[in-house]
C-alpha cells in the first residue's frame, strides 16, 4: 500500500506492506536510521519520534497509521545554527554514553518540554519513564533536560 | 592540578583532569552515527532462527517444506545440513581445568536441544519479515525430557543434561593456599558467622540487542563480519577457527556498539552461522536480534549460590575467610563461561587483611541460557558476599557496620598489599572513604531517624546499608592469565603516528562502545605531544584498522589499553627529539619538549615545534643517518599487575512494612580510581554502574519455571529501570595512584555496579533487622519483603 508522511519537513512516500511498522518505514524505506529499535514490546523507547508534535514510539504504530501525518525524527532536529538546544544539553550534561537510547530519550525530552510548564527533576524522571537507558543512570538527562528548559 | 589528580601524576597543566565534553557525541546526538542494523547493504539475505520452544528435548524430526514454499524465503538449513560447515564448536576459551567438562556446542543444535532458544533451524530470506514468515512454516517434532533448572537438582546428576560429559559438573576449583592455617584460625575463632546468599540470573541487556551481517567477497575469498561485538580482534582470531577460514582473509569490524556490559564479549552462534551462510549463498547475510529473542540467544549473568564463613577474634578481627560457590554455567559454556567464578575468587576476603584464605567452586550445567561475564563479571558477586556477611559479623560482635569495618581494613601501611588469594594490591586507603560516604548520608542523622521510627513503631522503616570494595581489573598480566589456564593473553596495543601536518592518529585495540575512549584518548595524547585534543583522531573497531587488540571488558581499556597509548606517545616523542636534535644542531639529552616545542636547555631561542619535526620527519630530506622517516611508534603493554580500584558507597532505603515496597532514598558513593583522566566519563561510568547494581538488589531477576521457561523474557517483564525509579546520587572521590602503570589509572567501569548491589542489599535487611530478619532474596520485590516479614512474624498476610 502507498503510504506518505511528511518526514523532518519534506513529504515521503513508498509503498509498504500494510504490517509495515512506523519505525521500520522510517529505518529500512526512507534510510532514516537515526531512529533505533531496542525491543518488541513498546517498552523501551528507542524508536521515539514526533508524530504532529506529540512523542510517539514508532514501533507502536505501522506506517499506514501515520499516512498524511508529521513525523519529526532524530535527523529533522539540528538545524542549520547546529544542535538543537535538547541535543546540546545532552552533550554538555554527559547525557549519553552509548547513545543508541540517546534519539529516542532527546524526542521524548522535546516533547515533554514542549508539553509541561514547571518540570522539577521529579517530573522529567516521570515523564520519561517510557525510555530506557542501560548506561548513564539517569542522573545526567534529567539534569540535561532541566538545563534544556532553561 | 585539580582534585582528580595525584600530586605524582605525570600529567600537570594540561588538560587531563577537565571534565572535557566529549567528542564522541555529536555523531550520536544526531543519528549520523552507524550501529548494526543502520548499515546499507544492498542484496543482502536475512536469517531468522528456529529456537527450541524446550528447554530439554530430543529432536525427532524437522519439516522445512512449509518455510521453503514461503514467499521471500530462499533457503532453510537444519543443525545436519550444516553439520559440515563448522570447523570446530563454538569456543570456549577458559578451560580452568584439565578434566573440565565441556560440551560440544554447536551453532544450530542436531539432535537435541538443551536450553529453551537453542538454535534448531535457520531460515534464509530476502528481507527480515520473510525470514520471520519463514519460521512459522518450519515444524520440528520433539520429544521433551525433563529440565534441570535448579543447582542442587543439576549437581545430584538426577538428568545428566550432555551425555557424553556423564556429569552435570563441568569442574571442581579451588585456590587454598594455606588449608591448615583456614582450620585453625576457624578453630580458635571467638566469632564464626556462616552465610547463605543466592545471586539470581540476570539480563545484561544493553539497550542495542545484538546484530550481525556478514559480508563475502566470493572470488577473493575475503570475509568481512560486521558485529555489535565488544572484541571484534578476539571475535576474528575465534571465528577463523571456528569456520576453518584463513585468519588473514578474515576482517571484523565492531560499528557503533550500544552498549555491551559482558554480553558481546562472546563468540556467537548468529556470528558463525551469518558467515558460513554469506559464504554458501554469496551475498550479504544479516541477522538482528529482538529483545523477546535475546532471552534466549544472549548470555546472562551471575546465577550462583554462595556459602561464606568468617572466622574473627574477640574484637570481629577477621582471622580467616572461606568462600564456596556452586555457579551456574547454563546449558553450555561460552566464550568465559567457567573463568567468571575465577575472576571473583580471589576478592572474597573484600578489602580485609585476612591472613587466612580459602575459595572452592564447583560449576554445573543447567537446562537454561548460557551464562557468562556481565558487568562486574564474579567480583560483584564476590564484594556481595563479603560485604553482606560484615553486617552479619558486626551483628554478632555487637558493634556497627561503619566500626566493623575500619577494624578490618588493611591498613594503608601495607601497601603494596600481599593478599591471602596470593595477589598484590597495588595501593590503597580506605578509611577516607568510609568516612566522606559517611558524611555525604548524615550518618549520624539518619541512624538518629531510624532510631526514631523503631521507637514509633512506624510502618516505614529506614535501613542504611554500607558497602566498601576492592576489585581486581585492568585484565590482565598474561602470565597470570596463564597461571588461570585462559586461553589468550592481556596485553593491548597502540600505535601513535603524527601526519606530515602535525596531526596525530591514534590507533587502540581497545573496542568502545559507549566509554569514551574516543575523548580520553585524545586528551591524554595531547596533553603528552602540546597539540589540541581536536587534532587527534582515534581510530579503533576494525581489525584492518587496528590489527592488534584484545578489545574491552574487565575494567581494562584505560590501565591497559591507556597506557599502551601513553608509551607509545612517549616513544614518538623520543624519535622526535632525536630528529629535533639533529635539526637543532645539538644533543638529544639537552632538549626539552614542552608545550609541543622542543627548544635546547639554556638556550629557549633555539627551537623547533613539533610541526617542523613532522614535516622534517615526512619528508626525510635531512634525518640522521639512523632514523626512520615518519613519526609513528607502536607499543604492546603487557601490564605487571592488575589494578585495584576501591571505595565505599552507603544506601539509605525505606522499607514500607505493610506494602513490602521499597525506596531507595538516598545513595552516596567515593570511589578511587587513582588519578582520572576525565571526571565527567568516571562519574557517567559510576552513575550507570550503581543503578545497574540496585537493579539486582531490588528490581531485575531472570526467573525461570520449573520446565526452564524464562517468564522475564522481555522488557515488560524483565524489569530494567527507568527514571523513575531512580534517584540522583551523590558521588566523591579519593585519588590514591596505582602503581601499576605509569598514568598512576585504575578502571572505572566496573565498580558502581560492584559496590551497589550489597550497599542496596545490607539497607534493606538493616530496615528489617528488628524483625529479625538477616536475608532477602534478590531481588527485594514488594512481595519478597512482605513474605519476609510474615515468615517473621511480623504482621497478617
Amino acid at each position: 500500500m502507498e503510504v506518505s508522511v511528511t518526514v523532518n519537513g519534506t513529504v515521503r512516500s513508498a509503498d509498504v506492506e500494510p504490517r509495515t511498522l512506523l519505525a521500520h518505514f522510517l529505518r529500512d524505506d526512507l534510510g532514516l536510521t537515526g531512529t533505533n529499535i531496542g525491543c518488541d514490546t513498546s517498552s523501551c523507547g528507542a524508536c521515539t519520534v514526533l508524530v504532529d508534535g506529540r512523542s510517539a514510539k514508532s514501533c507502536t504504530l505501522l506506517a499506514a497509521q501515520a499516512d498524511g501525518a508529521e513525523v519529526t525524527t532524530i535527523e529533522g532536529l539540528a538545524g542549520e545554527d547546529g544542535l538543537h538546544p535538547m541535543q546540546q544539553a545532552f552533550h554538555e550534561c554527559h547525557a549519553l554514553q552509548c547513545g543508541y537510547c540517546t534519539p529516542g530519550m532527546v524526542m521524548a525530552a522535546v516533547s515533554l518540554v514542549d508539553e509541561y510548564d514547571d518540570l522539577d527533576g521529579d517530573s522529567v524522571r516521570e515523564g520519561l519513564e517510557g525510555n530506557l537507558c542501560r548506561c548513564t543512570g539517569y542522573q545526567n538527562i534529567v539534569k540535561a533536560v532541566l538545563a534544556a528548559t532553561e | 592540578m585539580t582534585d582528580t589528580l595525584d600530586a605524582t601524576s605525570p600529567f600537570a597543566g594540561g588538560i587531563v583532569g577537565e571534565a572535557r565534553l566529549r567528542k564522541e557525541d555529536p555523531a550520536l546526538l544526531t543519528g549520523e552515527a552507524k550501529f548494526i542494523d543502520d548499515l546499507a547493504l544492498p542484496g543482502s539475505l536475512w536469517i531468522a532462527c528456529v529456537r527450541s520452544p524446550h528447554a530439554h528435548a530430543r529432536i525427532t524430526s524437522i519439516d522445512t517444506s512449509e518455510a521453503l514454499a514461503t514467499e521471500g524465503v530462499a533457503a532453510v538449513y537444519t543443525g545436519a545440513d550444516l553439520a559440515d560447515a563448522w570447523a570446530a564448536p563454538l569456543p570456549c576459551a577458559w578451560p580452568v581445568t584439565d578434566d573440565m567438562k565441556n560440551p560440544a556446542h554447536h551453532p544450530v543444535a542436531i539432535d537435541k536441544a538443551n536450553y529453551a532458544g537453542d538454535i534448531v533451524a535457520v531460515v534464509v530470506a530476502e528481507s527480515r519479515y520473510a525470514a520471520a514468515d519463514g519460521i512459522e512454516g518450519v515444524v520440528v517434532d520433539y520429544e521433551p525430557l525433563d529440565a534441570v533448572v535448579d543447582l542442587a537438582d543439576a549437581e545430584s546428576d538426577r538428568v545428566v543434561i550432555h551425555e557424553d560429559c556423564g556429569t552435570n559438573v563441568s569442574y571442581d576449583w579451588a585456590l587454598v593456599p594455606d588449608p591448615d592455617a583456614v582450620d585453625a584460625a576457624f578453630a580458635d575463632a571467638v566469632h564464626h558467622v556462616t552465610e547463605t546468599y543466592v545471586h539470581q540470573r540476570l539480563i545484561p541487556a544493553p539497550m542495542e540487542p545484538r546484530g550481525v551481517a556478514a559480508v563475502p567477497s566470493p572470488h577473493n575469498g575475503d570475509m568481512t563480519l560486521y558485529s555489535s561485538t565488544q572484541i571484534p580482534h578476539i571475535l576474528k582470531v575465534m571465528a577463523s577457527l571456528t569456520l576453518g577460514l584463513p585468519e588473514q582473509k578474515v576482517r571484523v569490524i565492531a560499528p557503533s556498539v550500544g552498549g555491551g556490559f559482558g554480553c558481546k564479549l562472546n563468540v556467537y552462534a548468529e556470528e558463525i552461522i551469518c558467515m558460513a551462510l554469506a559464504g554458501r549463498h554469496g551475498v550479504p547475510v544479516r541477522w538482528t536480534e529482538t529483545r523477546t529473542e535475546a532471552a534466549g540467544s544472549t548470555i546472562q549473568g551471575r546465577a550462583q549460590r554462595q556459602t561464606i564463613e568468617l572466622a574473627a577474634d574477640a574484637d570481629g578481627r577477621l582471622t580467616a575467610v572461606r568462600a564456596t560457590l556452586l555457579a551456574d554455567m547454563g546449558a553450555y559454556l561460552q566464550l568465559v563461561t567457567p573463568g567468571v567464578p575465577l575472576l571473583g575468587a580471589f576478592l572474597y576476603h573484600g578489602l580485609y587483611d585476612v591472613p587466612a584464605y580459602a575459595f572452592t567452586c564447583r560449576s554445573v550445567f543447567t537446562n537454561m541460557t548460557p551464562t557468562d561475564a556481565y558487568r562486574g563479571a564474579g567480583r560483584p558477586e564476590a564484594t556481595y558476599a563479603i560485604e553482606r556477611a560484615m553486617d552479619a559479623l558486626a551483628v554478632a560482635v555487637g558493634v556497627g557496620p561503619d566500626e566493623i569495618r575500619s577494624r578490618n581494613y588493611i591498613p594503608t601501611e601495607k601497601f603494596p598489599y600481599d593478599s591471602p588469594a596470593g595477589l598484590i594490591f597495588d595501593s590503597g586507603n580506605y578509611q577516607p572513604t568510609l568516612d566522606r560516604a559517611k558524611e555525604l548520608v548524615d550518618w549520624d542523622g539518619r541512624r538518629a531517624e531510624q532510631a526514631d521510627r523503631r521507637a514509633a513503631g512506624s510502618t516505614k522503616q529506614l535501613g542504611v546499608g554500607i558497602s566498601s570494595y576492592v576489585e581486581m581489573c585492568g585484565l590482565a598480566p598474561s602470565r597470570t592469565l596463564a597461571a588461570l589456564n585462559y586461553g589468550a593473553g592481556g596485553w593491548e596495543s597502540a600505535t601513535v603516528r603524527i601526519l606530515p601536518t602535525c596531526k596525530v592518529q591514534v590507533v587502540t585495540g581497545s573496542t568502545p562502545h559507549g566509554q569514551g575512549h574516543e575523548t580520553c584518548w585524545s586528551m591524554i595524547v595531547a596533553d603528552q605531544l602540546g597539540v589540541d585534543p581536536d587534532d587527534v583522531e582515534v581510530l579503533h573497531s576494525d581489525t584492518a584498522i587496528s590489527p592488534l587488540g584484545m578489545d574491552t571488558y574487565g575494567s581494562r581499556s584505560l590501565a591497559v589499553g591507556g597506557t599502551a597509548l601513553w608509551m607509545a606517545t612517549e616513544k614518538v616523542v623520543d624519535k622526535a627529539r632525536t630528529i629535533a636534535a639533529h635539526m637543532l644542531e645539538a644533543a638529544a639529552e639537552d632538549l626539552e619538549f614542552a608545550g609541543g616545542v622542543f627548544s635546547v636547555k639554556g638556550s629557549p631561542d633555539k627551537e623547533v615545534p613539533l610541526a617542523g619535526v613532522a614535516f622534517g620527519a615526512f619528508t626525510a630530506h635531512d634525518l640522521p643517518d639512523d632514523v626512520e622517516p615518519n613519526l609513528e611508534a607502536q607499543v604492546t603493554f603487557d601490564p605487571g599487575n592488575f589494578v585495584f580500584p576501591f571505595g565505599t558507597h552507603i544506601a539509605v532505603v525505606e522499607v514500607d512494612e505493610e506494602t513490602g515496597a521499597v525506596d531507595l532514598l538516598d545513595y552516596a558513593a567515593v570511589d578511587d580510581c587513582g588519578n582520572q583522566i576525565n571526571p565527567l566519563i568516571v562519574q557517567g561510568q559510576l552513575h550507570g554502574g550503581i543503578v545497574q547494581g540496585v537493579a539486582q538488589a531490588l528490581w531485575e531477576d531472570a526467573v525461570y519455571d520449573a520446565d526452564g521457561q524464562l517468564r522475564a523474557a522481555n522488557l515488560a517483564d524483565y524489569l530494567v529501570p527507568s527514571a523513575a525509579e531512580c534517584i540522583d546520587m551523590k558521588l566523591d572521590h579519593t585519588v590514591t595512584p596505582s602503581n601499576s602503570n605509569p598514568m598512576g589509572v585504575k578502571g572505572i567501569g566496573e565498580a558502581g555496579t560492584i559496590a551497589s548491589t550489597p550497599a542496596v542489599m545490607n539497607a534493606v535487611v538493616d530496615a528489617l533487622r528488628p524483625h529479625g530478619i538477616t536475608d532477602i532474596t534478590m531481588p527485594a520485590s514488594p512481595m519478597t519483603v512482605r513474605r519476609a516479614i510474615e515468615v517473621a512474624g511480623g504482621g497478617a498476610s
